[in-house]
């Protein structure tokens, strides 16, 4: 057995003079600090790392299968269409596959709202954490990206009107854009060219940035440290060696807690994957079983449910400026709505980072905010009416309100004094 | 504090309030009867199949469905060659027709579509897909306006013409909107409901074959996953018991 070990310290040895392969492990996993009040918000960190794994795994097995072909087959049926439904029913385990996919993409952005909240609710945005927050941003944007590249890719109703709609929101800018939409499509309607196209983008253009951009996230985070619950830095109060007295080692403890939320997510998915996974026609729309059919436009046309705040803060602009149609400037909106929360580390001059320290102003901002994002979701899977744009101009308001008056309202706020030490223990239960 | 938390709790929930009239202003109204449930019931599945092999076949495929995925619903290689193969002679083929699409057009002003997965498609917050398809093979009625003398009340001006109408017999669309059988088909209205819900239930079959087995499939899953939540849990806790 010794002999065993000696000859894996070793090999061991070997690589380190090599590869820093140990000096990797202590400074990303066994002797990277961590806070120890991490609570139930900051389980999504992991699971998006995850997702992300489920999407690639599963995504290579898809495109072993799929064809990008717009073509008709014999039976009047384009061809990518009939390949997912190859999939689903001829090859083996490919219903499985493809469930977890199409799960897999709602179930992202599930996490990601929730990650990007957490550091909401906790400041994890402030200094000296902006390149962190900067770097989710664009994982955010490659994300929103790669889910639109992607659902063309079944060439159903939905997908093909859906990405008809969006490219032709470029053609809304002026001078350039009906250049622009055209480039984008390859085409002058979403066609065979635009198919193959978007999927080169999904298969390996968006996800290797994505990717990079993820390692960038974490090398990041790994340089400053984790911020947590109570939003102060752990590293200002240190024990003689060096190590902050509210850190613990990431592994073991953050790896066998992870486990943990690992496992009561894949329940959740796995309820989705197994029993519901269309959700009602949310994650997988109705009319999508449809094929696509240039010549007949679908009655409603709706993104997907990740899509829709963002979506409705651009149909409740209608009114044109400086001469430019509504349309442009609802594009504007649109893309300010998704990107504004880039700014946030500047915008914030609240003196406490975590919510549990701030003032009720910022608190009513918040939840303002939080319910306008909500109804703005809910609008924009329904047609519009005269009453729903009505809403839908409010909360657009009370969402960029949020961001906009925050250095007034952060500054003036009455914020409790942060505690020198963090506050409650890793179980969650306040000292 | 707790004055924070209650206005806005009354906030949210005077939101929340606002929604249903929100969702109500949406104008569609389709009304669609609710499809008998035949998931399970093998030999109305069968029924379904025959059904679906003798009237719709003709004119619409089912260009994902290979006939002898029909081991499904409980039939075997041979039982499947015998009564339900007529466009080809090999079972592992899918379910084509030989109708020509262009032809087709021109006879329909419309190619009749693939149905492998209609009762997928034709779902709506106004019921299941199997629910539309039960109220429309129920809903055809006499209309001289139209080429093929036949409408329908959930799809209104359909290309197609009631293909099983020797069984249900006539219907005319009366003034207050609602059907009355004007000529009695060969078949009583409740054994043609029935038929059509057996149809509809294959229909839906078809749409997901796997269906059942995803379904019983989950069950092993998330008891698997049960066991390895108590387990993580377990060794969560003894890492963590030092740490205060």
């Amino acid at each position: 057995m010794s002999a065993v070990n000696t000859k894996l310290k070793d090999l061991l040895g070997w690589v380190d003079e090599r590869f820093p392969l140990t000096s990797n492990w202590k400074a990303h996993l066994s002797e990277y600090y961590a806070p120890k009040n991490f609570n139930f918000w900051y389980f999504f960190g992991s699971l998006a790392l995850l997702v992300l794994v489920i999407q690639i795994v599963t995504g290579i097995f898809l495109v072993m299968h799929f064809k990008p072909d717009a073509s008709l087959n014999a039976a009047g049926v384009p061809v990518a269409f009939a390949s997912v439904e190859y999939i689903m029913r001829d090859v083996p385990w490919g219903w499985l596959i493809r469930y977890m996919h199409s799960t897999g993409a709602s179930a992202f952005f599930i996490v990601v709202y929730m990650h990007m909240f957490r550091g909401m609710l906790y400041g994890s945005y402030r200094k000296p954490r902006e390149l962190i927050w900067i770097f989710g941003m664009l994982i955010f944007l490659c994300l929103m990206a790669e889910a639109f590249f992607g659902y063309l890719l079944p060439w159903g109703q939905m997908s093909y009107w859906g990405a008809q709609v969006i490219v032709n929101l470029f053609s809304a800018i002026p001078f350039v854009g009906p250049d622009l939409s055209l480039w984008i499509r390859g085409d002058y309607v979403v066609g065979d060219a635009t198919l193959n196209r978007f999927f080169a983008f999904h298969v390996i253009a968006v996800p290797l940035v994505l990717v990079g951009l993820v390692v960038a996230h974490i090398l990041a985070l790994h340089e400053v440290g984790s911020n947590n619950p109570d939003g102060i830095e752990i590293k200002k109060k240190k024990d003689a060696k060096g190590i902050p007295l509210d850190g613990i080692p990431f592994h073991p403890y953050y790896t066998v807690k992870d486990i943990m939320g690992v496992v009561v997510f894949l329940m959740v998915f796995s309820l989705i994957v197994f029993f519901a996974p269309e959700v009602g026609g949310y994650f997988l729309e109705y009319n999508n079983f449809f094929p696509a059919n240039p010549m007949q436009t679908p009655p409603h046309i709706a993104p997907v449910w990740y899509f829709t705040p963002f979506y409705s803060i651009l149909r409740a602009v209608t009114y044109p400026l400086f001469g430019i149609d509504a349309k442009f400037w609802g594009v504007v909106a649109m893309g300010a709505s998704a990107m504004i929360f880039v700014l946030l580390p500047w915008l914030d001059r609240s003196p406490a980072k975590s919510i549990r320290y701030r003032g009720p102003i910022y608190k009513t901002f918040l939840a303002a905010f939080v319910i306008s994002f909500f109804v703005l979701g809910y609008l924009g899977v329904l047609p519009p009416t005269p009453v729903r744009t009505l809403v839908s101009q409010i909360c657009s308001v009370i969402y960029f309100a949020f961001f906009l008056l925050m250095p007034i309202y952060s500054s003036i706020d009455k914020c409790k004094p942060e505690p020198d030490r963090v506050t409650s223990s890793g179980h969650g239960v306040k000292k | 504090m707790k004055k924070l938390v209650t206005s806005l709790f009354i906030s949210l929930a005077t939101s929340l309030l606002f929604v249903p009239s929100l969702a109500m202003a949406s104008g569609t109204e389709l009304h669609l009867d609710h499809a008998p449930d035949r998931s399970g019931n093998k030999a109305a599945l069968q029924n379904g199949a025959k059904i679906f092999v003798n009237y719709c076949l003709n004119c619409h495929s089912a260009s994902y469905m290979r006939y002898n995925r029909l081991k499904d619903i409980g039939l075997t290689d041979q039982q499947i060659k015998d009564n339900l193969l007529f466009t080809t002679d090999k079972v592992g083929e899918s379910m084509s027709v030989a109708m020509r699409r262009d032809e087709a057009k021109e006879w329909f002003g419309v190619a009749p579509p693939d149905l492998t997965v209609i009762a997928r498609a034709r779902a709506s917050e106004a019921g299941s897909g199997a629910d539309w398809l039960y109220t429309y093979l129920r809903g055809f009625y006499r209309d001289s306006e139209r080429p093929t003398g036949w409408n329908n009340t959930v799809f209104a001006n359909v290309g197609m013409p009631h293909v099983m109408w020797e069984l249900q017999g006539e219907q005319v669309l009366g003034e207050d909107h609602k059907l009355t059988l004007a000529t009695p088909g060969k078949m009583q209205p409740q054994a043609y409901d029935d038929m059509v819900a057996d149809l509809v239930g294959f229909l839906q079959y078809m749409g997901e074959p796997g269906a059942a087995k995803r379904k019983s499939l989950g069950w092993i899953v998330l008891i698997f996953l049960g066991v390895l939540f108590v387990l993580a849990y377990a060794l969560k806790r003894e890492y963590w018991k030092d740490i205060h």
